[in-house]
């Protein structure tokens, strides 16, 4: 195991504690802001509310790169509540019943609450509207949170040595890479633009307009991805462990052959591990940029993930490091596309 | 520019209300609706075309030049059918465009084609069927339009058909057919008749809303809106619960007052934008109510995601049996959603896009 970045490390349990489903991204937003504006040569938020920093000024040999990490998890958001205080909700993005029940929320209000379930039948699979949240109310007066009020999953960031644990390593590990990247890079040829995007887990929506805006010649998603490597789990040729992963294809979008390229090229001149990536279901910021206008090579640079989208998502902290290496290579030397 | 604008349904009003509800505009032939958009304005015809896709885009300037431009999109299609085989014997087979209900359909008059000609979606009389063939759901493949004129070419592949239903007005309720949307119609008509001076009031009468979103993604591009708002009808599903227990998913309630969009499967209401829909309804004494977070979408889907992003959200008209032959909707709710807009609009100006607001 390498040495450990910690610096890297400090800002991802900064940015997995900070609460931020869809929609609700203006804290982590100004916690991002704030950890890297000292760092780029130009920052603004557009009209969806996507963060972008630009480092760079674009040289005669350089490229106009985007590269989008989303800030965004998943959450639930309040329908309806009761008499007596219960609240009920929907998702926001993908949530599975299954790793509601007994879950902790957190509101952006600050009011916290548990999830119980209605009485279900013998084999009965539970859905969400099966589902409610406990604020501790015991009157719909005297509940905290009423309709609209958004909250995500609440669990600390744990730290396994080797392996690390949170409730949004999708996609605060990737936004960690990200700033990770932005901070290492000194010279380079290229403009840079790094978009901490909005809304992707309901439909890649902040990256649409965000590679709008910035009319990028290239671009890449950061993301994270699954893994085949849990007992009994989905077949896939990706671990923990062996490295970042440089996608091929998932269900969202075939990623340019040129980009995947200039990845591997990348790892292999700097000796890093990496496993290629096809996934058969999923979506990334990468799908969003290459529709973009008259059409961008983009690719998705992924961190192996497992348990995705429940409140204990598992990376592996030397992916983590050498993710951040790879990207720093790539958007540093001037980018033959 | 009436600063308390009050609007009414006088005779004129429920005139034109009865006009567009009863019109045939399935998506992708929304003409008929489409003229009587014109004709209305005619007052506006210098800064109103017909784009590429059919959407009415009507542009009405506010009194500074740098206003806040606003698109207000109200979708002039409606779900329906589509006559796709000639049977012989006024027999035409038909699919359905947009979300219907096949259980809806059976035994409905409907009517066919730019002349509106009549028919009816028959089924076999009860006199002739066995208990099984009622206990089962009839699929459209199994269905018929008969428009019951034998070899006669009224109608032919591709028209468009919809229920035959006449608005009415039910005491404090209208009933109809397709006041999704030309409820919407209705009100954005009202209100560029009655633009506040403040914005650039951008409307967007647009097509194809039902079979996703379509029209208002080249209308929104083509305006390239500071901000969006689209004005539709969604469903009340108040009735009581059949145990007396309390319904934790109505969606919305008739006479609730305009449904405010938080969290659609299309959008999510800009923070801002709900705030300062809420906050005037507040201030203006107008009874509103939360759509409640669900599926479904707008306009306000596609507009928010043009160009380099446009903070959107939706206003509805609550209305019960939404999509079906017949719907119900309060006048005060479909009024106070009108007013509501333009009083919201009127205390409009570019702080709204300031981003200390987002909470």
């Amino acid at each position: 195991m390498a040495k450990t970045n910690n610096d890297l490390l400090n800002i991802l349990e900064m940015l997995v504690e900070t609460p931020g489903p869809s929609g609700s991204e203006h804290l982590i937003r100004s916690k991002i802001e704030e950890e890297i504006r000292d760092h780029v040569d130009e920052i603004y938020t557009d009209a969806l509310g996507n963060l972008i920093a630009r480092k760079g000024k674009k040289a005669e040999n350089g490229k106009r790169v985007m590269v989008s990490a989303h800030v965004d998890e998943i959450g639930l958001m309040v329908t309806h509540v009761d008499e007596n205080g219960f609240a009920r909700f929907i998702s926001i993005g993908g949530v599975s019943p299954f790793t509601c029940i007994g879950g902790r929320v957190l509101f952006m209000n600050g009011t916290q609450g548990v999830i119980g379930n209605e009485r279900l039948e013998a084999n009965e699979q539970p859905s969400l509207a099966k589902l409610f949240i406990d604020t501790g109310a015991t009157s719909r007066e005297d509940c905290k949170v009423g309709v609209g009020d958004v909250c995500g999953f609440e669990r600390p960031f744990m730290n396994l040595g080797k392996r690390l644990v949170a409730k949004s390593m999708d996609d605060r590990a990737a936004v960690a890479v990200s700033i990770g990247a932005l901070k290492a890079i000194r010279e380079t040829s290229n403009e840079i633009y790094f978009v901490f995007s909005v809304q992707e887990e309901v439909g890649l929506r902040g990256a649409i307009t965000a590679a709008y805006g910035v009319d990028p010649e290239v671009g890449i998603a950061v993301d994270v991805t699954r893994t085949g490597d849990t007992p009994k789990g989905v077949k896939m040729e990706v671990s923990l462990g062996k490295g970042p992963a440089i996608k091929v294809r998932d269900s969202s979008f075939i990623a340019d052959p040129r980009v995947i390229n200039w990845m591997v090229e990348e790892a292999k001149s700097q000796g890093l591990p990496y496993q290629m990536e096809v996934l058969e279901a999923g979506g990334t910021d990468g799908a969003a940029i290459q529709r973009t206008r008259a059409g961008v090579p983009a690719g998705c640079l992924s961190i192996p993930c497992r348990y995705i989208h429940s409140p204990s998502e598992m990376i592996d902290v030397d992916d983590l490091q050498n993710c951040v290496k790879l990207l720093t290579g790539m958007l540093e030397k001037p980018i033959e596309i | 520019m009436a600063k308390n604008y009050s609007p009414k349904l006088g005779k004129k009003e429920l005139d034109l209300l009865t006009r567009l509800s009863n019109s045939l505009a399935v998506s992708g032939d929304e003409q008929e609706v489409r003229e009587i958009v014109y004709e209305e304005l005619q007052e506006f015809k210098d800064s109103m075309h017909t784009d590429a896709m059919g959407n009415v885009l009507v542009r009405r300037e506010g009194n500074q030049p740098d206003c806040l431009k606003v698109m207000v999109a109200a979708h002039m299609d409606e779900v329906g059918m589509m006559l796709i085989k000639d049977e012989g014997d006024g027999l035409f087979e038909f699919v359905v465009i947009g979300g219907v209900d096949p259980r809806q359909l059976v035994g409905k008059p409907v009517i066919v084609g730019r002349k509106h000609v009549p028919g009816v979606i028959g089924a076999k009389a009860i006199h002739l069927t066995t208990k099984e063939e009622r206990e089962q759901e009839l699929k459209v493949k199994s269905l018929r339009i008969d428009v019951g004129l034998g070899g006669s070419k009224l109608v032919e592949i591709g028209d468009r058909a919809t229920f035959a239903t006449n608005l009415a007005v039910l005491g404090p309720s209208l009933r109809g057919k397709a006041l999704d949307d030309r409820l919407g119609v209705f009100n954005l008509i009202q209100l560029l008749k009655n633009a506040p001076e403040n914005i650039d009031l951008l409307a967007a009468f647009t097509v194809q809303e039902e079979l996703g979103l379509r029209g208002a993604k080249t209308a929104a591009y083509y305006f390239n809106p500071d901000i969006g708002i689209a004005m539709d009808s969604t469903p009340a599903n108040d009735m009581p619960h059949f145990d007396g227990e309390e319904n934790p998913a109505h969606n919305t309630k008739l006479d609730g007052g305009p449904a405010i969009y938080l969290m659609d499967g299309a959008t999510i209401g800009d923070r801002r934008l709900v705030k300062w829909l809420t906050e005037t309804a507040d201030a203006e004494k107008i009874p509103w109510q939360y759509r409640q977070p669900g599926r479904g979408g707008t306009d306000a889907g596609a507009i928010h995601k043009t160009r380099s992003g446009v903070p959107s959200v939706s206003v509805s008209v609550p209305q019960r049996y939404l999509h079906s032959a017949a719907g119900i909707v309060r006048i005060d709710d479909e009024l106070n959603t009108l007013k509501l807009l333009h009083a919201a609009l009127s205390r409009l100006d570019k702080s709204i896009l300031n981003l200390q607001e987002i909470k």
